[in-house]
């Protein structure tokens, strides 16, 4: 066991009078894939944002044993790759000034004059997730396929410790999802930190060392896939069964089936 | 990046192209007017050759207006990228946050009150005063963490705020010849400023400018939403505010020696986005030269254009951006529809 590099203590949110988080505790290691589970309004979102100190939050997070509320936005920059939901890119920019952004938090901020360490990183970043020969072209004008690497790419650049990501599998097809998931995974076997929300319970069990399960703004289950997402917990906290497998030693989880819920239905 | 060094050269050759064009620009501004002159001889009486008459024209009368119509021209252009950059929205312009208007406003309330005529030091002054002033209540009225619907909501209000406050000074003034000096005065005009105009509005221009120029690598960070650009170390509520105060600085400092003169940020971006490519750092110097030589341009096509009475520059871009303006949201209603933000 190694020692814990990113800690989340008794964090809360509140958000527009709500709270959103309630207690969050966990200690995750290096070199891990973490999936980060739950219904929709779970907090999963928030979660990742309040990790990356992009929302106020009250509790502590540590990252690398530093206090995140000592940090200042570019310390922060350089120890958390963020990759938010939709990941757009506004104006039609060629994928390597987006990659190129990656640097920012390292003070490269124009593209066409990175520093030889600064190139070698986009680079890097590039030839990973397989969007070298896309250098040129306009980030809008790819494909969402195409896209969603070069987003991957953006991040990896940062080359941080930790690589945060909501649900960069949503919206792709079958293949590039397991894309994807294959660069995270790479990512972390490497020796990053990956924590990625998703909704896909299969990649989950299939990719992630651990599974972070959250309910209601609490975490419901944390742990290795298969006790994290035991039937009991896709039970009461997805209310559903699911379908088991194994397959070339990992895990198969398809959702299969709502079940009917005893207590007192909310809202 | 081969491309990308192909991309880089064409970039420095659009600027330098734009700097000659500006240096022609007001070459032929300085030689037009009731007396012509070549550009030939607008040099020669610039550097003191020739003879008084000339050099008291060049140097006197029409260098001001030169350098007023390049400055606030630029000031105008560079304004409207940096908007557009921070709202990542092609239809962002000055106007949009109510600076100008309420800038206006301010200049027209001294004028009303009768507490200085248009040449007073008073005038840019209230002007400036006014557009920090829409600026602040517009941060206030949207809240520190607002979005970009909001902040376009609240700035058409001050905007129509300030319109309505300027209809009604110019509605209880006490003679109608104070209406009648309001009425032009808000047309826009270069006409018979002095240095005295441009020691007045360049610093704050150039103060303006400087403040701009500074977040252009926040500005292109920007370009992947401000999540993205937060989590990569930009503080996105100072830029906002950073952004902000530059342009109410320039535009104040503009809109108080020369009225309110639209448009130009609004076309000069959009100008330059088809040589320089969309990066809204690399869209600040091209539009600020751009709005120049189109401001120079407009003033230069009032004094030529023959009419019985003199016509307005603001008047003429208005006329010019108005239908571009319903051009670009033709273009863009469809990627629009799906929201601003």
């Amino acid at each position: 066991m190694s020692a814990p590099f990113l800690v989340a203590r008794n964090l809360n949110v509140t958000l527009a009078h709500r709270q959103v988080l309630k207690d969050v505790s966990f200690a995750l290691e290096k070199q891990r894939l973490v999936a980060l589970v739950g219904p929709n309004g779970a907090g999963k979102t928030t979660l990742l944002r309040a990790l990356a100190g992009l929302l106020p939050a009250t509790g502590a997070v540590e990252v690398g044993g530093e206090a995140l509320a000592s940090l200042s936005l570019r310390a922060r920059a350089r120890r958390f790759g963020y990759l938010p939901q939709g990941h757009m890119v506004h104006w039609p920019l060629p994928a390597w000034d987006v990659v190129a952004l990656g640097r920012y938090p390292h003070g490269a901020s124009d593209p066409d004059r990175l520093s030889a360490q600064d190139a070698a990183a986009v680079m890097r970043a590039m030839q990973a997730t397989g969007v070298l020969e896309f250098s040129g072209r306009a980030a809008t004008e790819l494909s969402g396929g195409e896209r969603s690497r070069v987003a991957l790419a953006r991040v990896l650049a940062v080359e941080a410790p930790v690589i945060l990501a909501d649900e960069p599998t949503a919206a792709l097809d079958p293949g590039y999802q397991i894309e994807v998931m294959r660069n995270l995974r790479t990512a972390a076997d490497s020796g990053v930190l990956v924590v990625v929300v998703t909704h896909d319970l299969g990649l989950a069990a299939r990719f992630a060392d651990s599974v972070l399960v959250m309910q209601e703004g609490r975490l419901a289950a944390h742990g290795h896939p298969a006790e994290a997402l035991s039937e009991r917990v896709l039970a009461e906290v997805f209310r559903i069964n699911a379908f088991r497998a194994g397959h070339q030693h990992q895990m198969i989880i398809v959702p299969w089936e709502t079940v009917p819920r005893e207590t007192v239905p909310r809202e | 990046m081969v491309t990308a060094a192909v991309a880089a050269g064409r970039r420095r050759g659009v600027i330098v192209a734009l700097v000659l064009l500006v240096a022609l620009l007001a070459l032929v501004s300085l030689g037009v007017g009731p007396v012509r002159m070549s550009p030939l001889a607008v040099l020669d009486a610039l550097v003191g050759g020739g003879g008084e008459v000339p050099r008291v024209i060049v140097q006197e009368i029409r260098l001001p207006r030169a350098i007023l119509g390049l400055a606030i021209g630029a000031i105008l252009g560079l304004s409207g990228a940096a908007l557009q950059g921070l709202l990542r929205n092609p239809l962002a312009s000055p106007s949009l946050f109510g600076a100008p208007q309420a800038a206006a406003f301010g200049a027209v309330l001294v004028i009303a009150l009768g507490v200085a005529d248009v040449r007073s030091y008073a005038l840019p002054v209230a002007a400036i005063v006014m557009a920090f002033l829409s600026v602040f209540v517009l941060l206030a009225v949207a809240g520190r963490n607002a979005g970009l619907l909001i902040l376009i909501l609240a700035g058409l209000a001050i905007s129509s705020l300030a319109g309505s406050a300027t209809a009604l000074a110019m509605n209880l003034s006490r003679n109608p010849f104070v209406a009648l000096e309001i009425a032009f005065w808000l047309l826009g005009s270069l006409e018979d400023r002095s240095f005295r105009h441009v020691m007045l509005a360049l610093p704050f221009i150039a103060a303006g400018a400087v403040i701009l120029l500074s977040q252009r690598g926040a500005l292109r960070a920007l370009s992947l939403g401000e999540e993205s650009a937060q989590s990569l170390g930009v503080d996105v509520a100072a830029l906002r505010l950073i952004v902000i105060t530059g342009v109410a600085l320039g535009v104040g400092g503009a809109v108080a020696v020369t009225g309110t003169i639209g448009f130009i940020g609004l076309i000069a971006p959009h100008l330059m986005r088809p040589l320089v490519g969309y990066d809204p750092a690399r869209l600040l110097v091209p539009s600020a030269l751009s709005g120049a030589a189109l401001l120079l341009m407009a003033d230069i096509a009032v004094r030529l254009i023959p009419s019985t009475s003199d016509i307005k520059v603001g008047v003429l871009t208005s006329l010019i951006g108005v239908p571009f303006f319903l051009y670009l949201i033709m273009r863009e209603r469809r990627r629009l529809g799906g929201g601003v933000a």
